[in-house]
């Protein structure tokens, strides 16, 4: 039946699924009246601002807070002494390991918390901290992971020393983390002995950080009185922070509350319990007044949430054709000095078993080894989940340089090893089943679009004069939405995510979910999930999360996994409502259930439209006594969800670069984003989340590197030196998409803020290497900058005219 | 601790006094003291442009000037931008072409836009490019924020056309 212009105007009243309705949370942004952490402000508060070790190793011999104390304003220092009584001196973290919550007789890396010092302001507080005497005896210092695991390297966690495990698998060195791999290690060795073309490079993805513009910060409360802890926090995680703050603290999990406000920015940073909030919570229970701690940029740098730090090696084994008989990649993971690495439980190395990407591979095989080293502790997952950016890099640029090897074109080699769209779903030899996915058809419409035959001619004409002019392709899979409770726990605690709605009598409703927004526009997207499923209009539903009081529990977003577990839980809340409104349509009608029928935002009799019911006319009906017989009021929902499996989100991406051989400048021409995340709930925010993830992509391929120098000192923690690009260096960004749902996620979404990072960044990389690609260069870490590329240049005789 | 000082000044049309040290940062008076926390903190260290003001026709780093330099200033935030309950052609600009995602850039990107459509109402892209490089953002990739103000310029020239 076409649909009538009436149901069409009723379609677009609902501001659904899959329209670009504009976002709900920019009218508080756009007038300067969104609540960011640091403008929390609570009557009696008191500021700490954090002393921190100059060295990298050292003993501390003593402190003295004396001068400290007589600062006008200062109230108290504490010191790890001071949180032994609580018992709150050590933390878990996020990867099973323990981390100084401040450091107890000695530093591990530069800049660890070593005392707070609590003040009436923020000036008086920081001329605190400056008067705090710590004594150390330096200690030898190890930088380089490589040399983690030397008979000789200093120990650096003598805490844990004598323990064979740290939460995942035996130690073989006290520098020594964990050993992980996935796949069959002797299958794999026996194809690459026999295979007629092997290929090998070492991949480095350098230590980064995610850098959101607001930094990290809390306000903690805690009321003598009634004993209940308030934190307003920059959590990605709010459910998360409560269950690890009552395990810490002994204070009953029902008696804490916790509060993620708005958030600016997260992108990983901000999933960590970072000893800064655990400080602030103790200072409120010792002091019995709000203590608000805000970290300082150059401290968001330095100390919290790093990410990568991946030496990898990537080799493949192929046939003459290049089609890929065997994979096996390595990694070299350094967590600094505390494995606060955000991971399930079962998957130390997160999700680097991806690594076979978009290709039909039948042999594979990965092993990660991690070791501590005298660097701030993590890792997080920069705008990605944790280690696909990794995992997606070095199959990437592996298959460029097998296609060097070969002869092939670089899409050629990618069209020979595709998993074709009819194998889906498809299970990986490293044990993922893709859920769906069409990568020949993305390829093809990209090529198209860019017109890549035009420009390798280009490209070959250019090289006939000298001019280096790069072509990089990335056709990547992505993993997200973490995730099945069967594989994915942190702490113990299961990845499942929840929405709760409830639909008041006049129609309108307010729907919370354990997730937390940090500039994904939740409170617009969710609402149309809704919508589209209840028929109310999505500016009435109202959305709410980041308050553990009100939100049902939920892993918050991280890992692209809002809309693959939350959005989904969502949808299923609302079906619940759904089926309920259909048994309250039914009896106001006087027909069966299965008379009626769903049209956009009624049920009708089938065959007779004329008779219906409003979600509207039946949510005040749910509120009456004009029910079916034995139910109950109300029209309210919850749903714990658990997905069946990971979504497989996927793109291809070309870019196209030129590059000046004198300077080693790299100027991106063009960037073609091809997205397929499934069904598509507003395009505006997809786009914007595109744009966003590209530039990150940019900002790491072109600059981002966190470098240190033999003694552990920091060499490049202000914005002065940490690249973070500008309106100017930003490239243009084209965007285009297919549409493949996901067969098991209730609207078949697949979650997309990460995908043009993790799929951006190998693209930029692949196009830097190809404009060198006819000198022979296989490889050039990251990141890309003039002087590194111009270095490249000097080193094949091409930088002088 | 050095003597305090009052510092008077024009926050957005308004009359303001605030009880400083010399010492104390724009920012942090406008922040703590006179509950404008449209502004926000990126850095403290001048690079970021989150904090960004307008001061005597100027687009200022609100970070990098003290309170005591504000005396009898005109000080223009975020927070003036809606006049009489309709918003600035800015502020609907970013709105409607997404110009923002976590928000936390938006008031000193706006601010400082604004400054731009003063001194060249209809700015090139590359214009606006170059004149919006001291404000970062880490969401937009700025393309979005490109279009907000080539939205509001089009709709300022066509009201004062
Ligand atoms: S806070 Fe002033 S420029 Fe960053
Ligand atoms: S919108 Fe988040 S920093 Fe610009």
């Amino acid at each position: 039946m076409a649909a009538s212009t009436d149901m069409l105007e009723r379609e677009a009243t609902l501001q659904g699924l899959g329209t670009s309705r504009l976002r709900k949370e920019d009218a508080r942004f756009i007038r300067g009246k969104g609540t960011y952490i640091d403008d929390i402000k609570l009557p009696g508060m008191l500021f700490g601002a954090m002393v921190r070790s100059p060295y990298a190793h050292a003993r501390i011999k003593s402190i003295n807070k004396d001068k400290a104390l007589a600062v006008p304003g200062v109230v108290a220092v504490l010191v790890a002494d001071d949180l032994k009584p609580v018992k709150l001196d050590w933390m878990p973290t996020l990867g099973s390991d323990v981390q100084a919550v401040l450091a107890d007789e000695k530093v591990c890396f530069q800049l660890q918390e070593v005392a707070m010092v609590i003040a009436t302001d923020r000036y008086a507080a920081s001329d605190g901290a400056d008067m705090v005497e710590v004594d150390y005896e330096e200690l030898p210092v190890l930088v380089d992971p490589h040399k983690a695991m030397d008979a000789d390297a200093p120990i650096i966690r003598e805490d844990i020393a004598d323990k064979d495990e740290v939460g995942h698998g035996k130690r073989t060195h006290p520098n020594h983390i964990f050993t992980w791999e996935a796949g069959d290690k002797d299958a794999t060795d026996s194809v690459f002995a026999n295979a007629e073309v092997t290929v090998k490079e070492e991949i480095l993805n350098p230590r980064v950080h995610p850098c959101p513009m607001e930094t990290c910060g809390c306000v903690a409360s805690f009321d003598k009185v009634t004993g209940q802890l308030t934190v307003y926090i920059t959590s990605q995680a709010p459910h998360l922070v409560r269950t690890v703050v009552a395990m810490l603290s002994g204070i009953p999990e029902s008696k804490i509350r916790i509060i993620g406000g708005d958030i600016g920015g997260g992108f990983g940073n901000k999933v960590p319990i970072y000893p800064g909030y655990v400080v602030a919570i103790v200072a409120s229970i010792v002091t019995g007044v709000p203590i608000k701690w805000i970290e300082s940029r150059i401290d968001n740098i330095s100390t919290t949430g790093f990410a990568r730090d991946y030496h990898g090696i990537g080799e493949l084994a192929a046939d003459k054709d290049g089609r890929i008989k065997a994979l096996r990649f390595t990694a070299l993971a350094d967590h600094g000095a505390f494995n606060s690495h955000v991971s399930a439980t079962k998957l130390p190395a997160g999700l680097f078993s991806i690594c076979t990407g978009s290709y039909d591979i039948p042999t594979a095989y990965c092993r990660v080894d991690a070791v501590y080293t005298n660097k701030a502790p993590g890792g997080v997952a920069y705008r990605c989940s944790l280690r696909v950016t990794e995992a997606v890099y070095l199959i990437e640029r592996m298959m460029d340089v097998l296609a060097q090897k070969l002869s092939i074109d670089k899409a050629e080699i990618r069209r020979r090893n595709f998993v074709n769209a009819d194998k889906f779903p498809y299970s990986t030899s490293l044990g993922w089943t893709l859920d769906s996915g069409d990568y020949h058809t993305a390829l093809e419409k990209v090529l198209q679009a860019v017109d890549y035959e035009g420009l390798r001619k280009e490209q070959a004409e250019k090289r006939a004069k000298g001019e280096l002019m790069g072509i990089g392709l990335c056709t990547f899979t992505e993993i997200v939405g973490a995730g099945p409770t069967k594989v994915c726990d942190i702490l113990g605690i299961g990845l499942f995510d929840s929405c709760d709605i409830r639909v008041n009598p006049t129609g309108s409703a307010i729907a919370r979910l354990g997730t937390m927004s940090q500039g994904q526009g939740h409170a617009t997207t969710y609402a149309q999930i809704i919508a589209t499923e209840l028929g109310l209009s999505s500016e009435e539903i109202q959305i709410e999360e980041g308050d553990t009081d009100k939100a049902p529990y939920g892993a918050g977003t991280w890992g692209s996994r809002s809309t693959p577990v939350a959005g989904a839980a969502a949808a299923m809340a609302a079906r619940k409502i759904r089926a309920k409104a259909q048994a309250i349509a039914a009896h106001l009608l006087e027909v069966g259930e299965g008379d009626l029928e769903w049209e956009i935002d009624r049920f009708n009799v089938k065959g007779n439209p004329a008779q219906s019911k409003t979600m509207k006319e039946i949510a005040l009906a749910a509120h009456t006594g004009d029910l079916p017989d034995g139910m109950e009021q109300g029209l309210d929902a919850t749903e714990y969800y658990d997905p069946p499996n990971m979504t497989f989100p996927f793109g291809a991406y070309v870019c196209v670069v030129d590059i000046d051989r004198f300077t080693g400048e790299t100027k991106v021409r063009r960037f073609y984003a091809l997205d397929d995340c499934g069904t598509r709930i507003n395009p505006m925010i997809i786009e914007g989340q595109i744009h966003g993830g590209l530039t990150e992509a940019f900002a790491v391929a072109f600059g981002q590197a966190i470098p240190f120098d033999e003694n552990g000192n920091h060499l490049g923690n202000s914005l002065m030196d940490y690249f973070l690009p500008t309106a100017v260096e930003t490239p243009h960004w084209e965007t285009d998409h297919t549409v493949t749902p996901s067969p098991h996620h209730p609207i078949g979404a697949k979650g997309v803020a990460e995908s043009p990072h993790v799929g951006g960044i190998p693209c930029f990389s692949n196009a830097v290497v190809d404009a060198f690609a006819h000198l022979g260069v296989t490889h050039m870490d990251m990141p890309h900058t003039a002087f590194r590329v111009w270095q490249q240049c000097k080193a094949l005789g091409i930088n002088t005219r | 601790m050095a003597k305090k000082q009052t510092v008077s000044f024009t926050l957005n049309g308004t009359q303001v006094d605030v009880v400083v040290e010399p010492r104390e940062l724009l920012i942090h008076s406008l922040r703590e003291k006179l509950q404008h926390t449209g502004p926000h903190i990126g850095c403290e260290t001048s690079h970021c442009g989150a904090c960004t003001v307008d001061i005597d026709g100027m687009s200022v780093k609100s970070c990098t000037v003290l309170t005591v330099q504000c005396q009898d200033a005109e000080v223009l935030t975020i927070e003036g931008f809606e006049q009489g309950g309709e918003l600035h052609a800015l502020q609907e600009g970013f709105t409607q072409e997404h110009g923002l995602q976590c928000g936390y850039c938006t008031p000193g990107m706006i601010t400082r836009a604004y400054r731009l459509l003063k001194e060249n109402p209809s700015p090139s892209e590359e214009e606006i490019r170059y004149w919006m490089a001291g404000n970062l953002c880490r969401c937009t990739g700025y393309q979005n924020i490109v279009k907000a103000v080539q939205y509001a310029a089009n709709k300022l020239s066509s009201a004062s056309a």
